[in-house]
């Protein structure tokens, strides 16, 4: 599904972002990607979703050799992976619906399908009734459902959460991991960058740990790995 | 494109006129003013192109023969004459004919001629044109004719007519290349400020895998859309005032009623209208798609 191959990213200015570091995520994984601030995770998540291209090495995304693709092919491959952020990134002048809606307009999804895809995946995660609802008027935690249903309505085969549960308080961080949970149990496979310690060592999941741009532990249901 | 996709394009174009009010007014009025000028330079223009070929219609050449030529020659020079693409028309003045015309202003001398007619090797074509600035190669012509003595040209009227009407051919073009100018800058400001304003629905449209045209589509939209506002209200504006206007001077002035021939608001926006609304069509367009192209990298 994910095949990393000897990846290396280096800004203009500084050491490498990421230095070498190959990776193979199985269809229907669910993987934590931890580590501190300057290890690599974000440029990790922009080199799978293709802001950026990879200095040396191969990445391979659903059969997509993501570094060769070309500019006008990067939409289309972009579809098959949902993104989550901490800041939710909502649309503010827009409800809890037609945000939902907006991640199938543009890509043409008929006006009809939408009707009905939009109530199904609100309901998958707990908002139907809200569908009214601004962003401004729902907690934390619920404008993170409102962004998990934007990224699954197209029933992407991947979806990447960095860092979901940055904004969130305790129990509303574990909703949205109960619910990345459920999705990954319907057969999506599930990257999440995070710094939650709490979370990884109790999901008991695949935990890649990064440092300075190479991953110095992966194990297959491990824990947060303390680098002090 | 999808008729739902296109109805949510266009939704979002009017979105961003919506939500940029103040520049979208502004943009508006620019193009509106930019029309208005257009419209009424047009107006002017055309008008005196009109007067300028009814003044020509009137500018002839005048070919007179060689002594003693028979009626056949000079028939058959009339007939070769007239199918010259420079002649819309031409016409047999007699010598009889030039003398009574000539005697109407001689009044009272005119009895010392008794019966003699003292043009009586006068007679001649007076040769019209389609076009004055095709005087210089007709006479060439006419003087290569066997049987011609003589050609008079009207040169310095048909001059000056052809300079003044390059000229305000010259004129325009520059003015209403500046006047889009200007419109493309305003619409490229308008369309740059949307950018701004909506660079995070951009960049999650881009992450969910807009693509490029679905990105760029609704500003698109909106450039156009200014522009054909922006080109409609100036032209409900000036059919009124060309109207009112050409009413006003027909009455006011109807002595000078042959000299003035106003074209009618309908003749002027037959062709007013299309070229106006082309206009404000395209500056929306080109304005928004130079400025997409610059600050959307998607």
């Amino acid at each position: 599904m994910i095949i990393l191959e000897d990846v290396s990213k280096s800004y203009s200015t500084g050491a490498p972002a990421l230095n070498g570091i190959s990776l193979h995520i199985e269809p229907g994984e669910f993987v934590f990607i931890v580590g501190d601030s300057g290890s690599g995770k974000s440029t990790l998540i922009k080199l799978l979703l293709r802001e950026l291209s990879p200095t040396s090495g191969k990445i391979v995304v659903n059969k997509v050799d993501v570094g060769k693709l070309r500019h006008r092919k990067v939409a289309k491959y972009r579809r098959s992976i949902g993104v989550v952020f901490q800041d939710f990134r909502l649309l503010k002048d827009r409800n809890v619906y037609e945000n939902v809606a907006f991640a199938q307009r543009v890509i043409a999804v008929p006006a009809r399908q939408i009707r009905k895809n939009v109530p199904s995946v609100l309901s998958l995660v707990g908002l139907a009734e809200k569908y009214k609802s601004r962003p401004k008027e729902l907690s934390g935690g619920e404008q993170q459902r409102v962004a998990v249903a934007r990224a699954i309505i197209n029933r992407p085969p991947i979806l990447l959460a960095d860092e979901p549960t940055g904004n969130l308080d305790p129990k509303n961080s574990w909703e949205i991991m109960k619910l990345l949970e459920q999705i990954n149990k319907n057969g999506t496979t599930v990257l999440v960058v995070t710094h939650n310690r709490e979370i990884v060592n109790a999901m008991q999941k695949r935990v890649i740990t990064m440092k300075k741009g190479v991953i110095v532990s992966d194990q297959k249901k491990g824990g947060y790995i303390d680098e002090d | 494109m999808r008729i739902s996709s296109f109805g949510y394009t266009l939704k979002q174009g009017i979105k961003n006129i919506w939500s940029n009010k103040l520049f979208s007014l502004a943009t508006i009025a620019t193009i509106a003013a930019c029309v208005f000028l257009f419209s009424i330079f047009y107006a002017v223009v055309t008008n005196f192109q009109n007067i300028v070929r009814q003044a020509q219609t009137g500018v002839a050449v005048t070919v007179f023969f060689d002594e003693g030529l028979d009626d056949a020659r000079i028939q058959e020079i009339g007939q070769e004459i007239s199918k010259r693409a420079e002649v819309s028309r031409i016409v047999f003045v007699s010598a009889e004919e030039a003398w009574d015309s000539f005697k109407e202003n001689l009044g009272e001398y005119v009895d010392t001629f008794g019966e003699d007619n003292p043009l009586a090797d006068c007679a001649n074509y007076e040769i019209y044109m389609n076009d004055v600035s095709m005087q210089d190669s007709l006479v060439s012509y006419l003087q290569t004719v066997t049987g011609i003595s003589e050609v008079h040209k009207s040169a310095n009227v048909a001059t000056a007519l052809t300079s003044v009407n390059s000229l305000i051919g010259y004129v325009s073009l520059g003015i209403i290349f500046i006047l889009l100018a200007v419109s493309v800058f305003l619409i490229s400001n308008t369309v740059a400020i949307g950018i701004t304003v909506r660079k995070e629905e951009i960049a999650i449209m881009k992450l969910i895998g807009a693509t490029d045209f679905v990105v760029r589509a609704p500003f698109l939209i909106e450039g156009i859309l200014l522009g054909m506002i922006g080109a409609a209200i100036p032209l409900v504006a000036v059919y009124f005032i060309y109207t009112n206007v050409i009413d006003y001077v027909s009455t006011k002035f109807s002595v000078l009623s042959s000299i003035l021939v106003f074209l009618s608001a309908d003749q002027i926006f037959y062709t007013l209208l299309p070229i106006s609304l082309i206009m404000g069509v395209g500056i929306g367009f080109l304005g928004s798609l130079f400025t997409v192209r610059r600050h959307l990298r998607v």
